[in-house]
């Protein structure tokens, strides 16, 4: 039979598409050919901005790069820079920051498990997920004074104590994780719809996935055990014992599993790290200005809630970079999407979206 | 309860037929009534501002309670634009399209200091100062991000700013 090929623009503006992603689908007839992605529609030039402000100015933009997981791009350039002046973290103020990391790696996916239940059709997914999601706002707010961007990680530590009422708050959200997933997994985990759309769908194979530099839940959802806070630890998570979830399949359903089990570790995470919370400053005495060796370049890395987050920072003894990269983690894993949508049918590009779960303020930058 | 206007003479009596339960207006007063308490909104949003959209419509903060929780995803059917976050020269063409889709009357809501002024992004070479420098804007929400709390705000602002006939006809 002849057919004839026709395209298909998902986005630019268009509720699945996590901020500006624009997907060119390639189609003959249901089936995908291809899928294009065009990015750039949230480049807000934050390399070229970064070049123009001093280190400690720059810290509230890292923010805006992964808003979901605020924490931590916060944290990755912070310990960039320590690293790159030499500068020690007092031993409470890691403890603080493991928690806020955490926090934040919950946040971003539960916003990921709430968009992919409303991407998916299932608004009960959207409502369970921001619920839950809004206890970590709230000890947000209780932290650094702000719902979504407080920016509470600085350079040297973070900027006050904690109230408090902090570690109770912190302490059930915790004790209530379990029961949280065992939901999560009631509702839509074991429904049958729900495998329908995803599973199967968007397999992406381990070989695929490291040839790509795919990292982050992504990566471990194709069975390679790979973790920064296990391969390279910063910070003190060498000090900590969780597991790395990983799947089996490498499949959406797959993805979407390794996120709600990351997000119980996490919980265990949190739980050590209040236990060991010792006393002691938080914050290093920094200097108000930072001037780094001119020449000096300097690469650091975390796992971010979306795979590993790199700064790369070029200094020429100036109290301001000379060059800021970032090396995002959704900009790599948003190059898979067009190997794991074809073959597939239209609805996949949405279930493959979601469960790949880019965010384009830090893949656009 | 029936009028009947053969008994009456005092039709023309504004106090009169309020004691009956007739309210006498405009159609243009009734239907800005009923505009400003059911926007459809659009939103359009690439940042920080619309998870807190997301976390308005969500359980704790029901955006449902105002009456405007029809969220559509087609320019046609919507007539308010929530406008969250900075808006690039890439994506200035596709705003613009979407606004043209959008049938009269429309409103647009300029949420964050992104979609204000360029917000912190203001010095990028690739970004806007602002949405109103495209398309005009009827409420500006200051924040970043703003909270669900100040979006409610703002809606409600321009629900008055409807309902007193104060906006821009083509």
């Amino acid at each position: 039979m002849q057919t004839d090929i026709y395209r298909v623009n998902v986005g630019p503006i268009h509720p699945s598409t996590h901020g500006g992603l624009h997907a060119e689908a390639v189609m003959d007839g249901e089936i995908i050919q291809d899928v294009i992605v065009h990015l750039g529609y949230v480049h807000r030039s934050v390399e070229k901005i970064a070049e123009s402000r001093t280190y400690q100015q720059f810290v509230p933009y890292t923010a805006r790069l992964d808003y979901l997981a605020t924490n931590l791009p916060v944290l990755g350039y912070c310990q960039t820079v320590e690293k790159l002046l030499g500068i020690e973290v007092p031993e409470r103020a890691e403890y603080i920051r493991v928690i806020m990391a955490e926090l934040s790696r919950i946040a971003s996916h539960q916003i990921a498990i709430a968009a992919t239940g409303i991407d998916l059709g299932a608004t009960t997914g959207l409502m369970y997920g921001m619920r839950d999601r809004e206890r970590i706002m709230n000890i947000f707010e209780m932290t650094g004074g702000q719902r979504l961007l407080s920016s509470y990680i600085r350079i040297g530590g973070v900027a006050a104590d904690i109230p408090d009422d902090f570690i109770p708050a912190v302490r059930s959200f915790v004790n209530d994780v379990p029961q949280m997933i065992d939901e999560y997994n009631g509702l839509m985990t074991g429904n049958e719809i729900w495998a329908a759309r995803m599973q199967g769908v968007g397999i992406l194979n381990p070989e695929d996935a490291v040839k790509y530099g795919v990292t982050g839940p992504n990566l471990r959802a194709s069975g390679i055990a790979y973790d920064i806070r296990k391969a390279e630890p910063y910070g003190i998570y060498d000090r900590l014992d969780f597991d790395i979830p990983t799947g089996s399949r490498g499949d959406s359903l797959d993805r979407w599993t390794v996120r709600i089990e990351e997000v119980r570790q996490s919980g265990r995470i949190i739980g050590q790290a209040l236990d060991n919370l010792p006393e002691g400053e938080i914050i290093a005495r920094v200097p108000k200005t930072l001037k780094p060796d001119p020449g000096k370049d300097i690469y650091h890395r975390i796992e971010s809630a979306k795979g590993e987050l790199g700064y790369y920072i070029v200094s020429d003894g100036g109290n301001k970079p000379y060059r800021l990269h970032v090396r995002a983690p959704s900009f790599i894993n948003l190059m898979v999407l067009p190997l794991v949508c074809r073959g597939g049918v239209f609805q996949d590009i949405i279930t493959n979206i979601a469960t790949l779960d880019p965010i384009l303020g830090e893949s656009d930058r | 309860m029936v009028l009947d206007t053969k008994k009456n003479d005092n039709l023309n009596d504004v106090e009169e037929l309020a004691r009956n339960n007739i309210l006498v207006t405009t159609f243009e007063k009734l239907w800005n009534w009923g505009r400003s308490w059911s926007f459809w909104p659009l939103n359009y949003g690439c940042n920080c501002c619309p998870i807190e959209v997301m976390a308005a419509g969500a359980g704790r903060f029901d955006q449902a309670r105002f009456g405007y929780e029809v969220v559509r995803a087609v320019p046609r059917q919507a007539d308010l634009l929530t406008v969250a976050g900075p808006i690039t020269l890439k994506m200035k063409p596709a705003i613009e399209r979407v606004w043209a889709q959008m049938p009269e009357p429309k409103w647009v809501i300029a949420m964050g200091n992104c979609a204000i002024s360029g917000g912190p992004f203001k010095d990028g070479y690739s970004v806007l100062p602002g949405v109103d420098s495209i398309i005009p804007v009827d409420v500006y929400i200051p924040g970043c991000p703003v909270r669900p709390e100040a979006l409610f705000h703002g809606m409600l602002e321009l629900k008055k700013k409807v309902q007193q006939g104060e906006y821009r006809r083509s």
